[in-house]
């Protein structure tokens, strides 16, 4: 069963190459038959996956299977120990944070670990917000990070939301002063930061964990100013248009690399990181280990200063 | 044809004398209401002030040496909604004289020497793109560099929308070259118009040393319109608004226009 329209092609011959195979078993009359739908099988989906269109890379980012951050955890760190509370209104569980030792094995050392969960099921993600964080998610955030920064633990952080809670709550407990402190907080952290895109980085609520020495993006993710559909009511007075906005935006992760925003783009297993969550761990988890040895060796002021830099020179101006 | 023309000037003349006060709707004379700094003398609403009006309200002799006014936008996206988007840019700087929404430069407010930044909202609703947020990181710089408080006047919808994801990053630039001026020990005065929302709240607008808002300017990460599709319940009157800011705790102080050269100039002298 495919989820996402464009999906579909590639659904129905892979139930055709289940089919066979199970017809195929000791009859060597289909075996010619199967090599050849399992070629074109994977001929289809390279060529899908190398021409997605933005909208489709969005639809990827939010595929219903798609691994979170929870998912991740496990595969690539160990000891974690979930922190709770931002001290001073609740605990955001849009967000969750914790020590946990990186990269798993004998070799792991202590790390702060902090991503956005949208949940899975109904009442994992109302519990969650769906991935949407509230100030106190912000502010727990930062709460962490400076705790990290005091016992030199590097920060690595998961990014996948849809943006900061636009809520009422949100507005009277100050979203935009907590947002504002968490990038503060960040740009002067004397530890490595990476951070990790792995689903949706939308605008400033995904930017408030993505203040890093480093940022990665998995293949199908989309990192923007805004998302396609609010970027459409805005240009359009229509949502529903979130197709032709992805067009017009371009917030791909493959963009944000063009532009500067993302550092590396991490490809995804055949297919998309759902088909394979612990290859796509796998991925990513080299990837880091790679982002994190390239800081080894600069001393506090280094990192701040790097991280300074790599902001700084961020723009498209002509003087 | 011609009676028409007649009554569309007739009318375009009467609109030059005469203007209506948007809050308490009082017909106004335009002059006496320019005279005010665009505050209205009977019930004190607060209309648009232009760059030019700020700068003759709180500069000393209106004077604000600029900084880097040359500064252009690029188009790293070839954004397009039907009108590209460099055309866009053209028609905002051919209707406002500026090139980009906002001007930085040296200035004093009563004899304190000050790196001033104000957005123009006339120019794109003031968003932030590249070269607003390259301004406001040189604005904190240069502040450091020749050791003078920063006083910044936001008005803005937030992030600009055409330059992507690069008008995301100066969120994090504007910032991070705010804690630079933290460590050198220098004053931010954040002074929030109406509307300071968006990217533009959620980076350096509300971590002013100090922050201060226009009565009734409207302040948030959130627009309203997006809060109320979000939670399918209109809000609530004032909702927002600079009070209501001053109640949650998240401002100093709710500064008539024609007390904010004094108050800022007595918080530089206090935090001097």
């Amino acid at each position: 069963m495919a989820d996402l329209p464009f999906e579909q092609p590639i659904a129905e011959l892979s139930a055709r190459v289940r089919d066979l195979r199970a017809l195929a078993e000791g009859d060597p009359k289909y075996a010619a038959e199967l090599r050849r739908l399992e070629d074109k099988v994977a001929r289809l989906s390279r060529e899908l996956y190398q021409d997605l269109t933005p909208w489709q890379r969005v639809q990827l980012s939010r595929h219903p299977r798609r691994p979170f951050f929870s998912d991740y955890l496990p595969l690539m760190f160990d000891d974690f120990l979930e922190l709770h509370g931002d001290r001073t209104f609740g605990d955001d569980a849009a967000i969750i944070a914790g020590f946990a030792r990186y990269p798993k094995g004998p070799r792991g050392r202590s790390v702060l670990v902090i991503g956005q969960e949208k949940g899975r099921g109904t009442k994992e993600a109302v519990k969650r917000n769906w991935g949407m964080a509230n100030p106190e998610g912000y502010r727990k955030a930062r709460r962490l990070m400076e705790l990290a920064g005091r016992f030199k633990k590097p920060v690595i952080t998961f990014i996948d939301t849809k943006g900061a809670y636009p809520g009422l709550g949100a507005e009277e407990r100050g979203q935009s002063e907590a947002i504002g402190q968490c990038l503060l907080a960040m740009s002067r952290l004397p530890v490595p930061v990476i951070a990790c895109i792995v689903g949706e980085g939308g605008s400033g609520g995904a930017l408030a964990l993505g203040v890093a020495n480093r940022v990665l993006a998995l293949e199908h993710t989309w990192y923007s100013v805004i998302s396609p559909e609010a970027c459409a009511s805005i240009l359009w007075k229509d949502g529903s248009l979130g197709e032709r906005a992805a067009a017009v935006l371009k917030p791909t992760a493959q963009m944000a690399l063009e532009l500067g925003a993302v550092d590396q783009v991490v490809d995804e297993p055949p297919g998309g990181a759902h088909h394979d969550v612990e290859g796509a761990a796998r991925r990513l988890d080299s990837a880091l280990r790679e982002a994190l040895a390239s800081l080894e060796g600069l001393s506090e002021e280094e990192l701040i200063e790097d991280r300074y830099r790599r902001f700084r020179r961020l723009g498209a101006i002509h003087a | 044809m011609r009676p028409e023309t007649d009554a569309s000037e007739k009318r375009s003349v009467v609109k030059g004398v005469f203007r209506k006060c948007d809050g308490c709707g009082e017909t106004l004379l335009a002059d006496a209401l320019a005279r005010n700094s665009e505050v209205c003398p009977t019930c004190g609403q607060h209309h648009r002030l232009s760059g030019d009006g700020w700068r003759r309200l709180l500069l000393d002799d209106g004077l604000l040496t600029e900084w880097d006014s040359h500064l252009e936008p690029g188009d790293p996206l070839a954004f397009s909604d039907g009108r590209a988007y460099r055309d866009r840019v053209g028609i905002a700087q051919r209707n406002t004289g500026a090139k980009e929404a906002i001007e930085i430069g040296r200035a004093k407010i009563e004899e304190i020497d000050v790196a001033y930044g104000a957005f123009l909202f006339a120019f794109m609703g003031g968003s932030m793109g590249s070269v607003v947020g390259e301004k406001i990181c040189r604005l904190f710089e240069r502040a450091v560099t020749d050791s003078l408080p920063a006083v910044l006047l936001q008005a803005s919808g937030g992030a600009r929308m055409q330059e992507g994801v690069l008008s995301l990053m100066q969120m994090a630039k504007t910032v991070a070259a705010l804690g630079r001026l933290r460590d050198a020990g220098l004053p931010f005065i954040s002074v929030c118009l109406h509307p300071t929302t968006g990217g533009v709240a959620a980076s350096f607008a509300l971590l002013g040393d100090v922050n201060m808002a226009e009565p009734k300017a409207l302040v948030g990460f959130a627009g309203p319109r997006v809060i109320e599709s979000t939670i399918r319940q209109k809000l609530p009157e004032g909702f927002q608004r600079a009070e209501f800011l001053l109640q949650h705790g998240m401002i100093d102080r709710v500064v008539s226009r024609l007390e904010m050269r004094r108050e800022i100039a007595l918080i530089l002298r206090h935090l001097r």
